[in-house]
């Protein structure tokens, strides 16, 4: 069973590195931040399935929940400054 | 030795992946940013609750269950309140979106 799970956060790494290309290659910056936003939450799953293959869930799983929130506040604290500035869109 | 647990976390698990690959195709693929907030909104929050589901399965009744239940319960929540959150922002700054009769001029 701990070979599914080393397989699947093989695959999730994968999964996890596609939206890399709309942060890079975003026309606005709305595009990066949901790539980014898309990348941290996806990496709160990642870190749940390390816990299972290192067999140390009751270590990681607190890094999840730290994780988490922390990646909540900052995605909120981003979306509330650029709805308060002026955006330049060059396209 | 096949049991019972194994095959709903395998099932769930495997399920929520595919879920999160078409969730980071759409975020490529769709034209739009308004558009690009569905995919990183609901098929992400189904993709990550299923695997989380399949976690919880496998770790049967202990507190790490309940740890899991708790980001569970917070993903459920926080992920779309951020998808909207954005979305908000970027209607406030003026982004329109783009509808095909503005692709032709």
């Amino acid at each position: 069973m701990e070979s599914f799970f080393l397989y699947s956060a093989v695959i999730l790494t994968a999964i996890i590195a596609v939206p890399a290309y709309r942060v890079i290659k975003g026309p606005t910056v709305f595009d990066r931040l949901v790539g980014t936003n898309a990348i941290a939450t996806k990496t709160i799953v990642l870190i749940c399935l390390i816990g299972y293959v290192f067999d140390r869930i009751g270590m990681f799983i607190d890094i999840t929940l730290a994780y988490a929130i922390l990646g909540f506040i900052g995605s909120l604290t981003i979306a509330k400054y650029f709805s308060t500035t002026k955006v330049r869109f060059d396209d | 030795m096949i049991d019972i647990t194994s095959v709903l976390t395998i099932f769930f698990v495997v399920s929520g992946i595919f879920f999160l690959l078409i969730g980071s195709i759409g975020t490529i693929r769709l034209p739009d940013f308004y558009s690009r907030t569905h995919a990183t909104s609901k098929s992400d929050t189904l993709g990550m609750m299923l695997i989380i589901i399949g976690l919880i399965i496998f770790e049967g009744l202990t507190i790490n269950s309940g740890k899991l239940f708790l980001v569970l319960m917070f993903i459920l929540l926080a992920n779309p309140i951020g998808a909207h959150a954005l979305a908000r922002a970027a209607h406030n700054s003026g982004l329109s979106p783009s509808f095909l009769d503005n692709e032709k001029d």
